[in-house]
């Protein structure tokens, strides 16, 4: 910082006719460099410490988490940075199976097989064996590599109780046009190892009730992701910013989820056949993602405005619109309230489906991937929210911020009939986040 | 013909951008921290994990979430 500052003199300024402009700024840039020396500045600079904790809550009993995280950073040497984080996310709650409501009661074996859970007439069925902890550590150093050029690093682990996480990533980020444009790349290899319990089911299988033997194959399986990321971001104006990036995300392996059910039902009534009525999903082994993301920041005197949009496609059919609008008031020195407001919508992924057809198991004519997962349905969902900081002395602060998420869908989707066209498939969900934090310095 | 035209495009851009910008004692606003293209990475994180266990899409801003079992 100090050395670009430097730079920025303008030397011919200086009116000494015996001392060489060059000369100067040589002196002065050796004098600079000794004074902030590595050890100066790991001994001098404390880690910056942000302490946060996410509570979510989904309406009905469904999904709710606990998530507490620690990050922390330090300059060991001129714009050198080590970010240190760890995140702990415990799980509780129920989510739906995939499989479709029912005028009789309805009973679901647990992914064990060694056990079971009942659903009531007309209720959307809802698997309640959903818990989990899960534990994430990463680490991340930045530095210069040249006058120009920066570059960073890091390593993430994660584990829980059915699932592994390795991953490992780099970006390079060039400055360009006096420091206002800014192209960078980075990449993110990832492998994921699933071991769900009661092992993998074989696609399509059907459940079988509680303590006979389900058709499951390998204990585990695993997916790698390969991710890049270009970006350019340019200062507009002395109050606007804008950064425009591509990215490209590659999986491979196992992307199935292994709990998800689908119902097979008549083809003239709708009904659901009296044996064998739930079946194991099947996704593919490969998925292809892309986005474009475009976000602006535009400064107020006083206020902050800042607006994102981004377009997302993928090869399962998937596309979907997001934006994000949030206005930082900055109504006093310490403090800010920042209202937020983002709108998401997305379309089917292409092998959604609702239900399965008795036919087509009869005469083998299933199409080869079907999932009743409701994230790959068509929806849309809004967030509003707010948040509140205050700053503190000795540079600490807290934060306390509030949103709700809402999910809204087709209750009777494409493919439904018969008695199943009663049923709401897709009852609104609503969920709250409340968010408290507390950062310092250390 | 498709590639030149791509090459086009982005010295046009390029040199597009070299028109724009401030000078170094023009970025008093810029430098604010609220001007950061993340100015809250915790809350970022968070709502990225949520987004990406109820949602189909992911990514964007940064690397597109992963690591979780979660979808």
């Amino acid at each position: 910082m100090l050395q670009h500052a430097i730079e920025d003199i303008k030397l011919e300024d200086i009116k000494q006719p015996n001392i060489k402009p060059k000369e100067i700024k040589k002196a002065l840039k050796m004098a600079v460099m000794s004074l902030f020396s590595a050890s100066a500045y790991a001994a001098d600079n404390p880690w910056q410490v942000e302490t946060s904790g996410l509570l979510y809550s989904e309406s009905d009993s469904r999904v709710s988490a606990v998530e507490p995280v620690v990050s922390a950073r330090k300059e060991f040497a001129d714009e050198h940075y080590l970010n240190l984080k760890l995140v702990v996310d415990a799980l509780t709650g129920a989510t739906p199976s995939g499989a479709l409501p029912s005028n009789s009661v309805q009973t679901f074996t647990r992914p064990s097989g060694n056990g079971s859970y009942i659903i009531q007439p007309g209720e959307l069925p809802l698997d309640n064996t959903f818990h989990d902890t899960r534990v994430a550590l990463s680490a991340n150093w930045e530095q210069p590599l040249s006058d120009r050029l920066r570059g960073q690093t890091g390593v993430n682990f994660s584990q829980e109780y059915d699932f592994t996480s390795l991953g490992v990533s780099g970006n390079l980020a060039r400055d360009f046009n006096d420091r206002n444009t800014t192209l960078s790349a980075g990449i993110n290899l990832e492998n994921d190892w699933i071991k769900p319990e009661g092992d993998i089911p074989t696609p399509f299988a059907a459940m079988q009730p509680e303590g006979a033997v389900q058709a499951r194959g390998d204990s585990s399986d695993s997916k790698t992701v390969v991710d890049f990321l270009f970006g350019v971001t340019q200062v507009i104006n002395a109050r606007t910013v804008m950064q425009l990036s591509y990215s490209i995300s590659q999986a491979d392996g196992y992307l199935t989820d292994p709990f998800k059910i689908l119902s097979v039902v008549d083809d003239a009534t709708g009904d659901l056949v009296t044996t064998d009525a739930y079946r194991f999903e099947n996704r593919p082994d490969k998925r292809s993602k892309q986005s474009l993301y475009w976000q602006t920041n535009y400064r107020l005197d006083r206020d902050r405005i800042s607006f994102s949009y981004r377009y997302f496609w993928d090869d399962w059919d998937i596309k979907s619109h997001t934006l994000d609008l949030s206005y930082r008031w900055n109504f006093a020195e310490n403090q800010f309230i920042e209202p937020e407001l983002r709108y998401y919508q997305q379309t089917q992924a292409e092998f959604y489906e609702p239900l399965l057809l008795a036919s087509d198991l009869l005469n083998d004519t299933l199409p080869e991937f079907a999932s009743a997962d409701q994230r790959l349905a068509e929806f849309n969902a809004v967030t509003v929210g707010v948040k509140y900081q205050r700053q503190l002395a000795n540079n600490q602060h807290w934060n306390a911020r509030l949103a709700m998420y809402q999910q809204s869908g087709e209750g009777s989707p494409d493919g439904v009939f018969g008695s199943n066209a009663q049923f709401d498939l897709f009852p609104s969900l609503t969920a709250v986040i409340a968010q408290v934090g507390y950062g310092f310095e250390w | 013909m498709k590639k030149s035209l791509a090459l086009w495009l982005c010295l046009l851009s390029l040199s597009a951008c070299s028109n724009m910008g401030v000078k170094s004692w023009d970025r008093n606003l810029l430098a604010k921290p609220d001007m950061a293209l993340n100015d809250d990475p915790i809350t970022n994180a968070f709502n990225e994990h949520i987004y990406f266990s109820k949602e189909a899409s992911s990514g964007g801003r940064g690397f597109g979430g992963g690591g979780c079992g979660c979808n």
